[in-house]
């Protein structure tokens, strides 16, 4: 059989096919937290239950880790993909009825979600900070 | 049909009718999510504090218990749907792809029976050990 483009076709050697947007940022970043939370959030999540099923020394464990500089990236790269994955997901739920597919409108809300992401990520430590 | 190229005979036969099923099954979980993952969030920020004691006794009420038991579920789900869409996208070699499914079928279930052990085991263990 001959070798012939599969989708997705992005690359043609070291270049890309399209010309980058917003709405291929949205769609990435929508891939790369969702897998990303299935490899490194559900096994703290794991952790974090196992812990505590287990008492009150493996969850001191945890909550070490977690409080050094290194779990705290995790858990801040944790909360940002989820908020993303969230908003961009919401943006899913839009385009699967037929709306938003006009550009600017398109072009717009990937714009849209991406900050909010952002804004809740941020939003949700502040209330860890100060609630 | 003819028996030619094989774009010439697939051409008319229309969708593959299957397929449909786990693309709502995506669906209906991320609504899923959004209302368990919202509660775990929200009671995570309205504990007074995360210490091993509060959220013990949390976890050892029926609601929470019964809440992060269908988180759990949910999202092991919907994340073994999101791992095998990446796999149908990017791993093209069917031998390849029966393993990597399989890894994620196993992943997924080894996963989510932990968690349900768990939260099993806090909600019926009772108060702070």
């Amino acid at each position: 059989m001959a070798e012939r483009p599969l989708s997705p076709h992005l690359f043609d050697g070291p270049r890309l096919h399209w010309k980058w947007g917003p709405h291929m940022l949205v769609s990435i970043l929508h891939r790369v937290t969702g897998d990303g939370m299935a490899f490194v959030a559900l096994p703290v999540l794991l952790w974090w239950l196992g812990a505590l099923a287990a008492g009150p020394e493996a969850y001191a464990t945890f909550q070490h880790q977690a409080s050094t500089w290194y779990g705290m990236v995790i858990l801040v790269g944790i909360s940002w993909a989820f908020f993303n994955h969230m908003s961009s997901g919401i943006r899913h739920f839009v385009l699967d009825v037929g709306a938003g597919y006009e550009i600017h409108t398109n072009k717009r809300w990937s714009v849209a979600t991406t900050l909010i992401g952002i804004a809740l990520t941020a939003a949700f430590w502040a209330a860890v900070i100060w609630l | 049909m003819g028996n030619g190229t094989e774009l010439g005979r697939v051409r008319g036969l229309g969708s593959a009718h299957e397929g449909e099923e786990s693309w709502m099954q995506q669906r209906y979980t991320a609504v899923g999510n959004l209302l368990l993952v919202g509660y775990f969030v929200i009671s995570i920020l309205l504990l007074p504090d995360l210490g091993y004691g509060s959220v013990r006794t949390w976890i050892s009420h029926p609601v929470p218990a019964i809440a992060l038991a269908l988180l759990v579920v949910n999202v092991f789900w919907h994340a073994r749907l999101g791992l095998r869409e990446m796999i149908d996208d990017y791993v093209h070699d069917d031998g390849n792809k029966f393993a990597a499914f399989l890894l994620i079928n196993f992943a997924a279930a080894g996963g989510m029976a932990f968690g349900l052990l768990s939260i099993l085991k806090l909600a019926i263990g009772g108060g702070a050990a």
